[in-house]
């Protein structure tokens, strides 16, 4: 579905993305993770060219994205961002509605649709399509914000840190909900995070960025437990029993047992 | 005086003068306001483009900006003549700063996030820039084009000096026939205008999002609207165009009485004096009010009609001095006086033109002048005390000024200190009667209808007769005012209707009657 190869991106004399090459497969969900600065977002926005890479291609669905008009391109990408980017001039409806008024939606099928993404989302149309974003709270917010990328039924999603400015607890809400969209499963999502529970959560796959470079691409399993070199085992150390433990079946206590004496012994 | 009764009957009287005026600044505000707007705005917009031209763009405007308004108008005459054109073109290169300023700083002020979400979501450049930059920006642009219009409104007042109309007509007018109702009916009028249209502007600015977008939309027509009560003030159609000084339209010895007495019916522009004369010679005009020995007169060929009925009262220039002042220095009346009946018409009208346009000082004409009488004396650099000569700011005065200087320095022991360049007769004759200069050269019809101000009748009984003229306003300014004049310089720098000569020649107008004459069998 989306295949990018060679892509290197420089900013001044910076390498924010260096020579990556990989491929994704339609309906699949990939996390990019890393720390600030290595590149991940640079790459995010290549991807619908908000950003343009210095060098290499990067295709959907076997058409180089640079034949096409960026517009037309972005249209069909959903995109969320990390401070949502909500228009605050636009009612909330208004908001969910400019993809499919760009694309020259009818009024009915466009209206029809926001009433379906408000409701899934947790936002009664009643009493939110005519509020300003300014009137909500910062995880409504966000529900719009992925509301606004869903509208226009898009196949691919792209989400910059879509829960890293929410606090814990509206996080975990606003999380759930989001995995629960039955739309989700038949869309490439492209999502990037520092945050590496979260990045175990959604990911069929992750890409572990480092300086530009994927340091390591993998399953959750397979970063887990052979991480490829000290920077991949470094990265997880922190937080590996409690990402063992999430990936052992429920009730395996032996399992769970020899994890927490292997973290005991690596801690000692 | 009760200046508020005057002030509502004066308005009252002129109700149709000062209302044709202020749709005409407001249409002069409005008509710039457009095109500002036209111009500016997209300007601000391509400047967030191209950051290398913002500096540049910006940098000229401010430029522009501080150019006093006076000297903006002095440059556009010469290219763009007079009329409402370069008022217009004045109005707007002033009130574009604000604009591109503040589309400028409001766009580069929106949310950069907002900005990156419109584009991720596939709106082009275009449709950011009209649902989003411009959107989010409005309450800053409405800033900018509110501080536009307030500058608009005051420097249109300026309009009044190149024949484009507005509220400057009463001010001037006023300010020259020392009339302060006239002044203050063009003055709160003006005032008023700008308060009004920033609060209708504040009010559109505060718009909510929704109708934010509505009046996007609707501010190009209501600008067009009020553009349109702009309308050329025509008044008769006639072959010649006149071009009158804010105070000779006010004056009963002006326009008002070329009307009354001569059934003159000429079209008519309000113009400044500083560019009449370059209009009338340009062929802008055709007839103007000028003073008899300006010495533009002879620079650029014109010629005076001859006051056949006797309209213009006579101008007879005299020092007018304080009585304390002679009472204490004597020897000062005598001196003084020795310039009477020395300098008649032709010879001030040589004097004013050498200083104007061959660029003498006034100072180099005096002395070399009083050297040709055999009047010159060097200074004896005495100190028995101070005499502060006061002058209106023109040439002749500066050179009369110059000349009482160099006698009283050279006949007596008094010194001298001049303080030149007292705005108009209402400065000068406060200044005197508030013991801040101690004498000035007046003229006598100037005493007799802008500070004396007698009735009617009086007036008429006086007027064409000169001596009448002085010994009324000698005698009346030495018993309210306690000023003494003293005798006649010679000449008399009275108003005349002008015409270029070579015009006046081939319709074989000589006086004003003719000129009468020929727009009446003109227009028949």
């Amino acid at each position: 579905m989306i295949s990018v190869k060679n892509v290197t991106k420089t900013f001044g004399s910076y390498k924010a993305v260096d020579d990556i090459s990989f491929s994704i497969q339609r309906g699949e969900n990939v996390v990019f993770l890393g720390t600030s600065g290595s590149g991940k977002t640079t790459l995010l926005k290549m991807i619908n060219r908000l950003l343009e890479p210095d060098s290499g291609i990067i295709a959907i669905d076997g058409v180089p994205i640079r034949q096409r008009r960026p517009e037309d391109l972005r249209r069909s990408i959903g995109y969320v961002f990390q401070n949502n980017g909500l228009f605050p001039h636009y009612t909330i409806a208004e908001n969910i509605a400019i993809v499919p008024r760009l694309l020259g939606w009818d009024r009915q099928r466009t209206e029809a649709r926001i009433v379906a993404l408000m409701e899934k989302l947790r936002l009664p149309p009643v009493q939110y399509s005519a509020a300003y974003p300014s009137e909500l709270s910062g995880g409504q917010q966000q529900r719009v914000g992925i509301a606004r990328a869903l509208a226009a039924d898009p196949p691919i999603l792209l989400m910059d840190e879509p829960f890293g400015a929410l606090d814990p607890i509206t996080r975990s809400a606003v999380k759930k909900d989001f995995k629960e969209l039955d739309e989700l499963r038949s869309k490439t999502i492209v999502l990037v995070t520092h945050d590496v529970q979260e990045a175990f959560e959604l990911a069929d796959r992750i890409f572990l960025m480092d300086k530009g470079t994927v340091v390591q691409e993998g399953t959750p399993d397979q970063l887990l437990f052979e991480p490829a070199g000290d920077y991949v085992r470094t990265f997880f150390e922190e937080q590996r029993f409690l990402l063992e433990a999430g990936r052992i079946a429920a009730g395996d206590y032996p399992a769970l047992i020899s994890a927490f004496d292997k973290f005991k012994n690596r801690h000692r | 005086m009760d200046h508020t009764e005057s002030l509502w009957s004066f308005m009252d009287q002129q109700s149709a003068k000062l209302l044709q005026q202020t749709m005409q600044h407001i249409g002069l505000t409005f008509i710039s306001l457009f095109i500002t707007v036209l111009i500016g705005l997209p300007l601000g917009v391509y400047i967030t483009r191209n950051k290398r031209a913002a500096g540049l763009v910006l940098g000229f405007a401010g430029v522009l900006q501080t150019i006093p308004s006076i000297a903006l108008l002095g440059f556009l005459i010469p290219v763009l003549g007079i009329g409402p054109i370069p008022a217009i073109t004045a109005l707007f290169l002033y009130a574009l700063l604000p604009v591109i300023r503040n589309t400028y700083t409001g766009i580069i002020g929106v949310d950069p996030g907002v900005k990156e979400a419109a584009l991720a979501m596939g709106m082009t450049g275009w449709q950011r820039l009209f649902r989003v930059d411009l959107v989010l920006a409005f309450p800053v642009i409405m800033a900018g084009i509110r501080t536009a219009t307030v500058i608009n409104v005051g420097v249109g007042t300026l309009a009044a000096y190149i024949a484009a109309g507005g509220l400057g007509e009463f001010i001037f007018g006023g300010i020259a026939l020392n009339n302060t109702n006239m002044i203050l009916a063009g003055a709160i009028p003006a005032a008023l205008l700008a308060i009004l249209l920033d609060f209708l502007l504040s009010l559109v600015q505060r718009a909510g999002n929704r109708s934010r977008r509505f009046t996007l939309g609707l501010l190009p027509l209501v600008l067009l609207l009020f553009s349109s009560f702009y309308v050329l003030p025509l008044g008769y159609s006639s072959r010649l165009l006149a071009g009158f000084t804010p105070e000779f339209m006010g004056r009963r010895d002006g326009d008002i009485g070329l009307r009354a007495v001569y059934g003159l019916e000429i079209r008519t522009v309000v113009i400044s004096d500083a560019v009449m004369y370059k209009a009338i010679f340009n062929k802008k005009l055709d007839v103007i009010s000028g003073y008899s020995t300006d010495g533009r007169l002879k620079a650029y060929d014109l010629v005076t009609l001859d006051d056949d009925k006797k309209i213009f009262p006579p101008y007879y220039a005299a020092p007018v001095v304080r009585d304390a002042v002679l009472e204490k220095y004597p020897e000062l009346g005598p001196v003084l006086n020795m310039l009477a009946g020395r300098i008649n018409d032709s010879i001030m009208t040589e004097l004013n033109y050498e200083v104007e346009y061959l660029n003498r000082s006034p100072a180099q004409c005096a002395r070399d002048f009083l050297v040709k009488q055999g009047l010159y004396k060097a200074p004896r650099n005495g100190a028995r005390g101070i005499v502060r000569l006061g002058s209106k700011i023109f040439p002749e005065q500066y050179i009369l000024t110059e000349m009482y200087a160099m006698l009283v320095r050279g006949y007596t022991d008094l010194e001298v200190s001049s303080k030149t360049g007292l705005g108009g007769t209402k400065i000068c004759f406060e200044a005197l009667t508030h013991d801040q200069i101690d004498m000035y050269p007046e003229y006598t019809g100037t005493a007799l209808l802008a500070i004396l101000q007698p009735p009617l009748a009086e007036t008429g009984r006086l007027t064409g007769n000169r001596d009448s003229v002085y010994n009324y306003v000698r005698d009346a300014m030495q018993r309210d005012y306690h000023l003494s004049w003293l005798s006649p310089i010679g000449f008399n720098n009275a108003y005349a209707l002008m015409m270029r000569r070579g015009q006046a020649r081939q319709l074989r107008i000589k006086t004003i009657t003719d000129l009468t004459n020929y727009l009446k069998k003109d227009r028949s």
